[in-house]
């Protein structure tokens, strides 16, 4: 926006030029110093020794990295070889928030779409009762969940009552229990992007396959998923990377057995094992993942955005 | 859309119910809490009739005075975090909006995003390194510094969305008229920029209020604001307690949404 002129829109006015600095200098200050220092400082620590209980001795190491890839024997001495318990967790993290991913896309989808296919003044209704629930204390929604699929909880108490099942279905403790938490911690981070994209969605386009014979199935895939792509890819961005490093459903609804990055990290720093180095090796790794998918994501926006505008 | 006599192009069999699949898994959990949080049995499954006794235990049961004080503390740190993100998100959406070109304006919308961009574990484990170097012993005051910073994207979203709406036809008149900058600032866009300004804070607060895990790194011990509190108890079993505090919460979460969104759409009726 070239808006430089007298009396233009928004976005891009110089009314106060010259006051930047001044006006940025409060944020540079709070998040350069309280969270870009402590993210460099956190890289630092990570090659760092370990002290026990928990601090550090100030001489570099690549210890934590080494516990964390490779795999030396009880007592160090043995050849190394690929240490899998960690990246098992990673994988097992991974997995996790790609199915939340695709089960928030499978229900989100659909919600989505049928209420930018509203009338205008019904679809804030709508929109209004998908985003309540986002704005409720994760923590409670958390424990809700849990509450809500216990054993003795009401979910198989209705289940046992109508004969559905005739034992407990025994989820919590579980991945799927697991999944369940991140599914309806982020499934409104799917619906909203999706939204937006299809209320700018042209039905033309639908008119004109309609037109050349395809059904409306057809037309789903072959001409409203590629058109709404974006918006279905911001939402898996928002469901994928929160799920990865969450800790609340891992931890409340999926106990010892379904360990995910959240709770390693936390281990180290909060629990027994009280290493602070390799918390910090752990949390740079899960960063690393993050920003990559982030950069790859912004790269690919930027490329879309040259095509359509050369 | 008129093309086919009898076929809707925007239905799709099987979309609606999804829909209403998509709002249960959304709503059912919250809704079986808020009814178990009046059940008169101690037993926290069967129902033994409609009681407020769980309300009555929360205010002023034994564990009443714990969650009072973590209560208060959650709503200091909300409050002070809230504003004074709104007020760094309000001069930074200033600079990015009415300033021009200046160097490192992409660095800066880039900082600006950090704290939505780095996961909140990573977040959490950087600033309990952070305060442990410089020697910040845990308690209200880091957990304040955190909020504050984590904060600011959110109380940015609105504003900037309100200031990149708003023509600067008015400053400029006002400018014209002999006001300083600064005037026509503060009695011309300011007043232009609140609602703007009024949602960013209540959508910091909301999150400040929200979060467990950065403070549980950094809160210290023996400091706990009402997420790091229910998170304790939980640990225990889920007590009827908890279910009433849960309730109390998600009242209180969806008065301040109702109040964000009004708003939002008064200033939109407004301008």
């Amino acid at each position: 926006m070239a808006a430089t002129t007298p009396g233009s829109g928004g976005g891009g006015s110089d009314l106060y030029r010259g006051n930047a600095p001044r006006l940025m200098l409060p944020t540079w200050l709070m998040i350069g110093v309280f969270l870009l220092l402590p993210v460099l400082l956190m890289g630092v620590y990570s090659f760092l020794t370990k002290e026990f209980r928990g601090g550090v001795i100030w001489s570099p190491t690549l210890a934590a990295y080494d516990q964390f890839f490779l795999n030396r024997g009880l007592f160090g001495d043995e050849p190394p070889s690929i240490e899998w318990t960690y990246l098992g967790i990673f994988w097992r993290s991974i997995w996790q928030a790609g199915s939340a991913t695709l089960l928030c896309f499978v229900v989100g989808f659909p919600t989505a779409w049928f209420i930018a296919t509203r009338a205008p003044q019904h679809r804030t209704v709508w929109l209004f009762l998908v985003t309540i629930p986002y704005w409720v204390n994760l923590l409670i929604r958390t424990v809700s969940m849990k509450f809500l699929i216990r054993d003795e909880g009401p979910l198989n108490a209705f289940l046992l009552w109508s004969g559905v099942i005739d034992q407990p279905l025994g989820l919590i403790n579980t991945n799927v229990a697991v999944l369940l938490g991140l599914f309806y911690s982020y499934l409104p981070f799917m619906v909203l992007p999706i939204y937006a994209a299809v209320e700018r969605y042209d039905f033309a386009l639908s008119e004109a396959a309609a037109d050349l014979y395809a059904d409306s199935w057809t037309t789903l895939r072959l001409v409203i998923l590629p058109a709404v792509r974006p918006g279905i890819i911001a939402g898996a961005i928002l469901v994928f990377v929160p799920s990865l490093g969450a800790f609340l459903a891992p931890d409340l609804l999926g106990g010892a057995k379904a360990f995910m990055i959240g709770s390693l990290i936390e281990e180290q720093f909060k629990g027994a094992a009280g290493n602070w180095p390799f918390g910090a090796a752990v949390a740079m790794i899960l960063m690393t993942i993050v920003m990559g998918v982030l950069l790859i994501y912004a790269r690919a926006q930027t490329r879309a955005q040259a095509r359509e505008g050369a | 859309m008129m093309a086919r006599a009898g076929t809707d192009l925007r239905r799709f069999t099987g979309f609606f119910p999804m829909t209403l699949l998509c709002l249960l898994v959304l709503y059912a959990p919250l809704m079986v809490v808020a009814v178990y949080s009046f059940n008169a049995s101690t037993s926290i499954t069967l129902w033994g009739g409609f009681s407020l006794d769980w309300y009555h235990d929360v205010f002023i049961g034994p564990e009443a005075p714990k969650f009072r004080q973590a209560t208060i503390n959650s709503l200091v740190v909300a409050s002070l975090a809230g504003l004074a993100a709104t007020l760094i998100a309000t001069a930074a959406a200033v600079a990015m909006h009415r300033t021009g070109g200046f160097r490192g304006k992409t660095a800066s919308f880039a900082l600006i995003n950090l704290p939505l961009m780095v996961p909140e574990v990573v977040t959490a484990v950087a600033s309990l390194i952070f305060f442990t170097v410089i020697g910040f012993s845990g308690g209200i005051g880091t957990i304040l510094l955190a909020h504050i910073t984590f904060c600011i994207p959110f109380a940015y979203l609105p504003v900037a969305a309100r200031l990149s709406t708003l023509p600067d036809g008015y400053e400029q008149a006002a400018m014209d008229l002999y006001a300083t900058p600064w005037q026509s600032f503060r009695l011309v866009l300011l007043p232009l920029m609140a609602p703007g300004i009024m949602s960013g804070f209540l959508l910091a607060f909301i999150i400040s209020l929200d979060d467990f895990l950065i403070t549980n790194f950094v809160k210290g011990a023996g400091v706990e604001t009402l997420p790091t509190a229910i998170f304790g108890a939980v640990k225990q079993g889920i007590k009827p307690n908890i279910m009433a505090i849960s309730t109390l919460m998600l009242a209180i979460s969806v008065v301040f949404v109702a109040l964000s969104w009004l708003i939002g759409r008064n200033g939109k009726i407004k301008s």
